[in-house]
């Protein structure tokens, strides 16, 4: 077994034995943080907090999901976010999908100057005031669609985007099918759509966990914690650690302090779970995604 | 290698149609594109218009139009401050730490991943190596503040077991940069490492077979031929971050920030959020940020002359 995977000279055994190691150090490394939040969710807070959970849960409990999911600010920022989510998703693809594929054209004319419109905002841009303003005199300002309007599109996705059909739907399909009289957009939406699985995948990848992940835009444009996504509730207990409404009323402080720690875990975990589950449906897609961005299409 | 497409020119010269007709069976095109035009347009644009307002003593009921021009006091206010110096210095400083850690490992895991024993293996270290990537910095710094707890945190119970003395890591000051900069390394390494597997794929595999037959080692292999192949990747991807040395994002450093480590984690763009919208003094928050948009532009200017003049590869 042994030689079978290390085979070679003395040398190339030994590095690797040396890289299989360090490879599986930096798998460990990179799990444990996330195994230990998963077991600790499950622990007796009692347990957690004496430092015994380390490997294995201890004295397995429930409640704090229970706690988590009974909560009515939790319960309210993650449909919340759900709604930002699919929304959100749905909105940057008919912003982003049309203008890529239109900028993917050689013909198009005027097409090095729209683009260096594009570009030139990924360099320089106006700064958070300016912008807070802008969302403010639009009257967007602590409304629902303050999360949704400002972030309609990310120019670095339409690049992906417009790579990608510039590597993929050639010109020269385009050009057979006018002669079927086919038009510009609907060559667009029954051609090159239907092509771009893998691309509207990625998208889909990359945007919804933006929408999912993101507190900055919650934190500029609403007021209103009705409106508040899931990052937002999150930041208060994770991070701020303000009591709220399922424990008011413990008199014990000792034991109200537990509780919101054990509350932690299993929020981290209840709030992750949703991207993290996307990910392994999207996972090829995801690589490709990262290297049509990088490389040109 | 990253972006080089922006400088890609036309190579394809369509024969010229008449303008008219040419809109006619294309007009389409354009459509599609409004939607995006309109957005960059309403919140890149107008706000690198409303960018003047640095130079005013902005009111907002008289808009950039009718506010008093001020030249350039907001900025000379700047840095009559004495923190402006000292949050100048933290901005840099957090992120030349964080380029000059974060830059080795993702290349070194691209590496190791490229030589490693099974094609399975390789592969599930590196789906691995993606999960935290996904993981919100909300959740990561809360995750943070459970791991370096002073009282029950499992960092500080492993230290007081090994014997060592407890330390409050969340809260102190000399700890923010290294758990800013190592937790980045943590959450980011496998995503980074991407680009770099990408360029080692691309690496001809006679050139191993020849180097094998003349008795190099993997070593050796590594050494000569896959580090040469992803050179300009590697410069091209540092370059860039250099770029944006001025440019430490806000998420990460305001979550972790408290009175305890604010002189060190203060930094450019979480002073710019509460000066501007905290303390609502909107004109003097748009001059610090113009400064520092300013500086980062003329770094990225900078640094992609040099890029071009050594490896050939420009951002635009």
């Amino acid at each position: 077994m042994h030689s079978k995977i290390f085979k070679g000279t003395k040398s190339d055994v030994i590095f690797d034995i040396v890289n299989t190691v360090l490879l599986i150090l930096i798998t460990l490394i990179i799990l444990y943080p996330l195994y230990y939040i998963v077991i600790a969710s499950v622990s007796t807070p009692t347990m957690v907090l004496t430092g015994k959970v380390t490997l294995f849960p201890r004295g397995f409990q429930l409640e704090s999901y229970k706690r988590v999911f009974s909560n009515p600010d939790i319960g309210r920022g993650y449909f919340n976010t759900i709604l930002y989510t699919s929304l959100g998703t749905i909105i940057n693809l008919i912003v982003t999908l049309p203008a890529a594929y239109s900028l993917s054209r050689k013909d198009l004319r005027g097409k090095n100057f729209i683009m260096m419109i594009f570009s030139f905002t990924m360099f320089f841009g106006g700064g958070t005031i300016p912008t807070f303003l802008v969302v403010k005199d639009l009257g967007l300002y602590n409304s629902f669609w303050a999360l949704l309007i400002p972030s309609a599109m990310s120019v670095w996705n339409l690049i992906i985007c417009r790579n990608f059909f510039e590597g993929s739907i050639p010109l020269e399909l385009y050009e057979v099918s006018i002669i079927d009289g086919c038009t510009n957009r609907k060559f667009f939406i029954q051609i090159a759509l239907p092509l771009s699985k893998a691309l509207i995948a990625v998208m889909v990848l990359f945007y919804a966990v933006g929408h999912w992940n993101s507190y900055f835009s919650a934190l500029l444009y609403l007021k209103d914690s009705e409106l508040y996504p899931l990052q937002m509730v999150l930041r208060n207990i994770l991070i701020s650690s303000q009591p709220d409404a399922t424990l008011a009323g413990m008199t014990d402080r000792a034991k109200f302090y537990q509780e919101v720690e054990m509350l932690k875990y299993a929020l981290v975990i209840v709030s992750s779970v949703p991207v993290l589950m996307l990910y392994p449906f999207v996972q090829k897609y995801f690589v490709k995604g990262v290297m049509i961005g990088s490389i040109k299409g | 290698m990253k972006m080089t497409h922006l400088s890609q020119k036309n190579s394809f010269k369509p024969k010229k149609m008449p303008f008219g007709r040419y809109i006619k069976n294309n007009y389409d095109l354009y459509i599609m594109l409004l939607p995006a035009l309109a957005f960059i347009i309403i919140f890149a644009y107008l706000p690198m218009y409303g960018v003047l307002m640095a130079f005013q003593d902005f009111n907002p009921a008289q808009g950039i139009a009718g506010s008093p021009w001020v030249g350039l006091k907001h900025f000379e206010r700047f840095f009559s401050i004495y923190t402006a110096k000292q949050i100048i210095v933290n901005t840099i400083v957090l992120s030349l730490y964080s380029i000059i850690v974060s830059f080795p490992f993702p290349i070194i895991l691209a590496l190791m991943l490229n030589y490693s024993v099974s094609k399975r293996f390789g592969k599930m270290v590196q789906t691995v190596t993606y999960i935290p990537y996904f993981i919100s910095i909300t959740v990561l710094i809360g995750m943070m503040n459970i791991f370096f707890s002073p009282n029950y945190g499992i960092v500080n119970t492993v230290i007081s077991a090994l014997g060592g003395t407890t330390q409050t890591f969340m809260s102190d000051s000399s700890w923010f940069r290294h758990l800013y900069v190592w937790s980045g390394v943590w959450q980011n390494m496998g995503y980074s490492a991407i680009v770099y597997i990408a360029a080692l794929s691309s690496v001809d595999p006679t050139l191993y077979e020849a180097a094998t037959l003349d008795g190099a080692s993997k070593l050796q292999r590594m050494r000569y031929i896959d580090i040469p192949t992803i050179m300009p990747t590697c410069v091209i991807m540092l370059l860039l971050s250099l770029g944006s040395i001025m440019g430490v994002g806000f998420e990460k450093v305001y979550l972790m920030q408290n009175d305890r480590n604010s002189a060190i984690s203060e930094v450019i763009s979480t002073y710019v959020y509460k000066v501007g919208l905290l303390d609502g003094r909107y004109s003097f928050s748009s001059a610090v940020n113009l400064f520092n948009s300013i500086i980062n532009f003329t770094l990225l200017i900078f640094v992609n002359k040099v890029s071009k003049k050594i490896s050939d590869i420009s951002l635009w």
